[in-house]
C-alpha cells in the first residue's frame, strides 16, 4: 500500500497547471514546423508567429495563450494506494494555487446563469478511474473555450455508419472554421452513448500526435479525416492554406445495437497537457 | 504597413482586406460581459464609464500582469460572441474591432455598411502579442476580473485586415 498525502496531490497538479500552459509540447512544434516549411503567404506567416510565441512563452514563463482553460484533470487511481485525504479537495486546491502563484487567467465562472467569475479558476473538472497497482496517474488538461465551444455531439444512426461519421466531422469542422484557431487537432469519440463519446472524444486530444492507432479500422478513419480534412482550405485561423488540422484521433467504444454515437472535440493548436505519476 | 492612431485615421480607408498591419496606438478591451453590460447601460441611458467614439475594440481577456511586467499573455477571443452588438459599435462610433475568425452575414454586412474596420490576430498567440503592448490601465468594469475594459497603449501590433473600409471580408462573409 503506497500513501499519498493531500499536499502532494495539491503541489503536482499546481505545478502541472503552470507547466501546461506555458511549455507547448514537443510532437505539437514538430508539426507546426514542418507545416511551416511548406506553407506559402498568410499561412506562413501565422504558423511563424505561432511559433514565435510557443518559444517565447517557454523563454520568458509566461502563458503561451490568454485563454488558460477551464482545467480537466484525468485521474488513474490504483488499487494500492491509500490517499491521507480528499482526491477532489485536492485537485481543486492544486488549480487554485497553479492559478493563483502562476498568473494564470482565471476563466470559470460559478452559475451559468449569474456568471460571476470563481476567481481561482476552480471546479475542474474531474474524470477518476481505477486501475490495478499502486500508481496514481494524474493528468492536467487545461482546455479553452474558443475550441471547445465549436466542439459537437451528434447521434447517427447505425444506417448512416462510416459514412454519416464522415460527413459530420468535416461538417463540424467547416462550422467552426477560423473560430476554433486551427491548425486543429480533432478528437472523435464515437461509440458508448451521449456521455461516454464525449469522454473518449477528450481523451483522444491527450494521446501523441505522432501515435497511431491500435484499432485499424480507427486508423484508417483517422487518415481519411485527415486527409479531408486538410482538403477544406479553411487553413491556419481560418485565413487558408493546407493546415486546418495537424492531426485526427480517433478512439472507439462498443455501443447498443440502435446507437451511433459521435462526438467531436476540437482543440486549437494550444494543446495543453501534462501529466505525472505519483 | 505601419499605422500610427490617431495620427494615419485617414490611412485607414485604404487598408485592403488581407493587408498586414502594425498598429502604433490606443485600442480598448471588451469582451462578452462588458459588451453586455455596456448595451444594458445604453438601453438604460445610463453615462458610459469610456468614450469608444473614434477607437478600436480588441475583444481579449488577458492572463494577470506579473510584477514588473506591463500586461499579461494577451490574444484574441472569438469574435463571432460579439456579432450580435454590431449596432451598439455603431451606436458608440467604434471605428473597428479585432479579435479572431469570421463575422457573420449579418455583423459583416452592417460593418460593410457602416465602414466599420475588422482586424484578426493570431489566436493562441497571447505571449508574443503581449509584447506590443506598453502601456495598460484597467478603466472599467473592474470587478468583471479578466473582463474589464481595459486602455492598452501598443506599438507594432500586428493584425490583419479582415473587413476592410468597402466592405471587403477576407472570409467571405461565412
Amino acid at each position: 500500500m503506497k500513501i499519498i498525502l493531500e499536499e502532494q496531490i495539491v503541489n503536482e497538479v499546481s505545478r502541472l497547471c503552470i507547466e501546461a500552459c506555458t511549455y507547448i509540447n514537443k510532437d505539437v512544434l514538430a508539426k507546426l514546423n514542418t507545416h511551416y516549411e511548406n506553407e506559402q503567404g498568410l499561412s506562413k506567416t501565422i504558423i511563424g508567429q505561432i511559433i514565435e510565441n510557443d518559444n517565447l512563452a517557454k523563454e520568458e514563463n509566461i502563458p503561451m495563450c490568454q485563454d488558460t482553460g477551464i482545467c480537466v484533470v484525468f485521474v488513474e487511481l490504483g488499487n494500492e494506494v491509500y490517499i491521507k485525504g480528499d482526491l477532489n479537495r485536492a485537485i481543486n486546491e492544486g488549480v487554485s494555487k497553479g492559478y493563483t502563484e502562476g498568473y494564470l487567467r482565471k476563466s470559470v465562472v460559478r452559475s451559468p446563469l449569474r456568471r460571476i467569475n470563481t476567481n481561482n479558476n476552480t471546479p475542474a473538472i474531474i474524470h477518476i478511474e481505477t486501475t490495478l497497482g499502486d500508481n496514481l496517474k494524474i493528468t492536467v488538461c487545461p482546455k479553452g473555450a474558443g475550441s471547445e465551444n465549436m466542439s459537437q455531439v451528434k447521434m447517427l444512426t447505425p444506417a448512416q455508419g462510416r459514412k454519416g461519421i464522415i460527413d459530420f466531422i468535416l461538417k463540424v469542422v467547416k462550422e467552426a472554421g477560423g473560430r476554433a484557431c486551427p491548425p486543429l487537432i480533432v478528437g472523435v469519440g464515437i461509440g458508448g452513448n451521449i456521455e461516454k463519446c464525449a469522454e473518449i472524444a477528450k481523451k483522444a486530444l491527450l494521446r501523441d500526435l505522432n501515435d497511431v492507432s491500435e484499432d485499424e479500422d480507427a486508423r484508417l478513419l483517422e487518415e481519411e479525416l485527415l486527409t479531408k480534412i486538410n482538403e477544406l482550405n479553411i487553413g491556419p485561423m481560418g485565413l487558408g492554406g493546407k493546415p486546418t488540422a495537424l492531426s485526427v484521433k480517433v478512439n472507439l467504444f462498443p455501443c447498443h445495437i440502435a446507437s451511433l454515437p459521435v462526438c467531436v472535440n476540437l482543440q486549437c493548436h494550444a494543446s495543453r497537457h501534462k501529466e505525472v505519476i505519483l | 504597413m505601419k499605422i500610427f492612431f490617431p495620427e494615419d485615421k485617414d490611412k485607414l480607408r485604404l487598408i485592403k482586406a488581407g493587408d498586414v498591419v502594425e498598429f502604433y496606438g490606443t485600442i480598448y478591451t471588451a469582451r462578452d460581459a462588458a459588451h453586455q453590460r455596456l448595451q444594458e447601460m445604453l438601453d438604460k441611458k445610463s453615462e458610459l464609464p469610456v468614450d469608444f467614439s473614434s477607437s478600436f475594440i480588441y475583444y481579449a481577456g488577458p492572463t494577470p500582469t506579473k510584477p514588473g511586467k506591463v500586461i499579461g499573455s494577451i490574444g484574441p477571443t472569438t469574435s463571432s460572441r460579439m456579432d450580435s452588438y454590431a449596432k451598439m459599435m455603431k451606436e458608440l462610433n467604434v471605428i473597428g474591432t479585432i479579435g479572431k475568425g469570421p463575422r457573420d452575414e449579418f455583423c459583416s454586412s452592417f460593418y460593410k455598411d457602416n465602414h466599420i474596420l475588422y482586424f484578426v490576430t493570431t489566436g493562441g498567440c497571447g505571449a508574443l502579442l503581449s509584447k506590443a503592448v506598453v502601456e495598460a490601465e484597467e478603466i472599467a468594469f473592474l470587478d468583471l476580473g479578466p473582463e474589464s475594459i481595459k486602455r492598452l497603449k501598443v506599438e507594432g501590433f500586428k493584425m490583419i485586415c479582415a473587413i476592410d473600409y468597402m466592405g471587403n471580408d477576407i472570409f467571405g462573409g461565412k
